[in-house]
């Protein structure tokens, strides 16, 4: 039975030495240093939005009328906007609300999209018509204008900021998941694992999904970039985070009034929400690459 | 032997834009308890959508089982729901199948083990760590060295020939009554394919199982198969044991085939006859025989009638064919 096959015998010494997925995970991910940098960076801003009582010189919404505007000084390192609240501050405590709603609004919107994508990719016929159209109808409006509606209507806050990006991030994962759910259900081990008995919601979680995965992963990190930036974007037109708490969206659209005597108190918050979103975007890139599947046991 | 498997008038039917396929055009036949079966066509014959059809796994849409019975176990399978659970609780257990492609047909995101595994913990209702055991037991059967530290692998890390091992010992996981291979050797080199096909036979006469092999390859049902059935444009023209379909074949399809394999015991001078022409287009058949165009043998008799059906020749062989060929007429000697 096992004498006489040489061949195969010879094919499985030569096999690739083997390296557990972790050590190899670890590897591939923190091989490159522009991933290492937006790890870092990413660390920084969860220690930030976590120690930021701690971490801040002045509470953020203590004013001080008789130091508005102040350049930067060792008593205020990014110096003071218009009400003198110091911007240092400002940007510790605005790390929250970026944070969290990139996390929740990306988590909400890739768990509805990717059900949808799955039972449309998996049973397709109508309701697959039914769910791929209307996502295709939500993406037919600009994704931060839907945002903004939303918001509009269901006014600011952290709660409806939430619920509007939610909803307006869906379409790009119900799509991606459902164009990787044709693909994946082809494969013979779908029709080994139904020849095995399994049942369709155990070939379509244990199956289909895991083998969806890497694309998926790395657009929710990128999307967790776009979800600060939108949140940006939404507090900068005046319907995101409520003032004064501090949002970094909205002290990039307050600083931009004082532009010419004060660019720091725009500038600043501008970088960290570029930093960020760019480090998500690293990162994502970076998971790309060590999730691989078909990589995974060597290197 | 008693009848494990019976198959009557089988129909599968493929959607597609050019028009209907009949697939596999209504084919019966019967397995027994404790027998190697070989089910032997050119590609696009239907042997393999005939196979997938006993465990309705035909994918629908486009395709749609039309017709027939599937007798096992003294059920109809094809009166099950495709997906219903009195289907799945034969799909693997009772009848398992193992696939052309060990390349694609292990999922590349689950360790061995899983996979092993879950067709076991479903079926025979172990537990993880005794599905485990078992997983590292089977693939030591199979003949996977360092079976204990391998059951944690991906199939990534295995070669071709140790993933249709794997594929095999999940065939057998569950104690099957019947094993279908769906050209179990076909993606692997001819040596390996050898000691697959020994370990299949050994595997299949030691736990008492019946084996469908379907395949292209005649040497491979010549060695192993105790019956064969000759498909051509999704319906059986030709069954009978091996030794009749090799020595006696009645079927001018038959014929042709036997004619372009080489023979080690024969004149080597002697060239190969291939088949002229083509495979029928599966879209709007014409009634009479679809080998028709390419026969030697062709009479007027099969221009005018629709498709002969099978026909007994002698005992345990059929054809179907209007022309009654004799060993003579295909300067066969008498052995």
């Amino acid at each position: 039975m096992a004498a006489g096959n040489g061949i195969a015998m010879e094919r499985f010494e030569e096999a690739p030495q083997r390296v557990s997925g972790v050590r190899r995970f670890i590897r591939v991910f923190m091989g490159r240093k522009i991933v290492m940098f937006g790890i870092v960076v990413i660390g920084l801003l969860v220690f930030t939005a976590i120690f930021a009582p701690w971490l801040a010189p002045y509470p953020p919404n203590e004013t001080s009328l008789r130091n508005t505007l102040a350049g930067p000084s060792s008593a205020h390192l990014l110096g003071t906007d218009s009400l003198g609240r110091d911007t240092l501050s400002r940007i510790i405590y605005g790390s929250r609300p970026g944070l969290v709603i990139g996390l929740i609004a990306v988590s909400i919107a890739a768990f509805i999209g990717m059900t949808f994508g799955l039972l449309a990719g998996f049973y397709g016929r109508m309701i697959s018509a039914v769910i791929m159209r209307s996502m295709d109808a939500v993406m037919s409006v600009p994704m931060i204008l839907l945002a903004v509606t939303i918001a509009a209507l269901l006014g600011g806050g952290l709660k409806n900021v939430l619920m509007a990006l939610g909803i307006a991030l869906i379409p790009p994962y119900a799509r991606l998941m459902c164009s990787q759910v044709l693909t994946v259900k082809q494969n013979d081990y779908i029709t080994a694992s139904r020849a095995g008995g399994a049942t369709n919601l155990r070939i379509m979680l244990a199956h289909i999904l895991p083998n969806c995965f890497p694309p998926l992963i790395v657009l929710m990190t990128m999307q967790i970039g776009t979800a600060i930036l939108s949140e940006a974007s939404l507090s900068f037109l005046g319907i995101g985070i409520k003032p004064p708490d501090a949002a970094w969206g909205s002290m990039v659209s307050e600083g931009y009034q004082n532009m010419l005597r004060a660019p720091v108190l725009s500038i600043a918050p501008g970088v960290a929400i570029m930093l960020v979103v760019f480090a998500f975007n690293m990162v994502g890139d970076g998971l790309r690459d060590a999730l691989d599947p078909k990589l995974r046991g060597t290197l | 032997m008693a009848v494990l498997l019976e198959v009557k008038n089988l129909e599968t039917h493929f959607k597609t834009e050019a028009g209907l396929v009949k697939a596999v055009d209504g084919i019966s036949y019967h397995i027994h308890e404790h027998e190697i079966v070989g089910v032997v066509g050119e590609s696009g014959c239907g042997k393999s959508v005939s196979q997938l059809s006993i465990l309705q796994l035909i994918p629908s849409p486009p395709g749609k089982i039309a017709g027939g019975e599937v007798w096992f176990e003294g059920n109809d399978l094809l009166r099950y729901p495709a997906n219903g659970s009195k289907m799945r609780d034969i799909r693997g257990s009772k009848i398992s199948m193992i696939f052309q492609e060990p390349m694609t047909s292990l999922n590349p995101v689950m360790s061995i083990n899983q996979q092993l595994s879950e067709a076991m913990q479903l079926h025979l209702g172990l537990n993880k760590a005794d599905a485990r055991k078992r997983a590292i037991e089977l693939l030591k059967l199979v003949g996977i060295p360092a079976a204990e530290s391998r059951v944690d692998d991906y199939p990534h890390q295995f070669s071709g020939g140790m993933r249709q091992r794997v594929m095999i010992a999940m065939g057998l996981s569950c104690n099957p009554r019947l094993i279908i291979a769906d050209e179990p050797t076909t993606a692997l080199d001819v040596t390996t394919q050898a000691v697959l096909l020994k370990l299949m036979k050994d595997m299949v006469d030691r736990f008492n199982t019946s084996l469908v092999l379907v395949t292209h390859n005649l040497g491979v049902v010549a060695r192993y198969a105790q019956r064969i059935y000759v498909m051509y444009a999704g319906r059986i023209v030709e069954s009978g044991t091996t030794e009749d379909i090799f020595a006696h074949p009645r079927h001018p399809y038959t014929v042709g085939l036997l004619k372009c394999v080489p023979r080690l015991d024969g004149d080597r001078n002697k060239k190969l006859v291939p088949i002229t022409g083509l495979p029928p287009n599966l879209v709007g058949m014409p009634p009479n025989c679809a080998f028709l165009p390419r026969c030697p043998y062709r009479i007027e008799q099969c221009r005018k009638e629709p498709w002969p059906p099978l026909t007994a020749v002698r005992k345990d062989h059929e054809a179907a064919c209007f022309v009654h060929l004799e060993d003579k007429d295909l300067g066969i000697n008498a052995e």
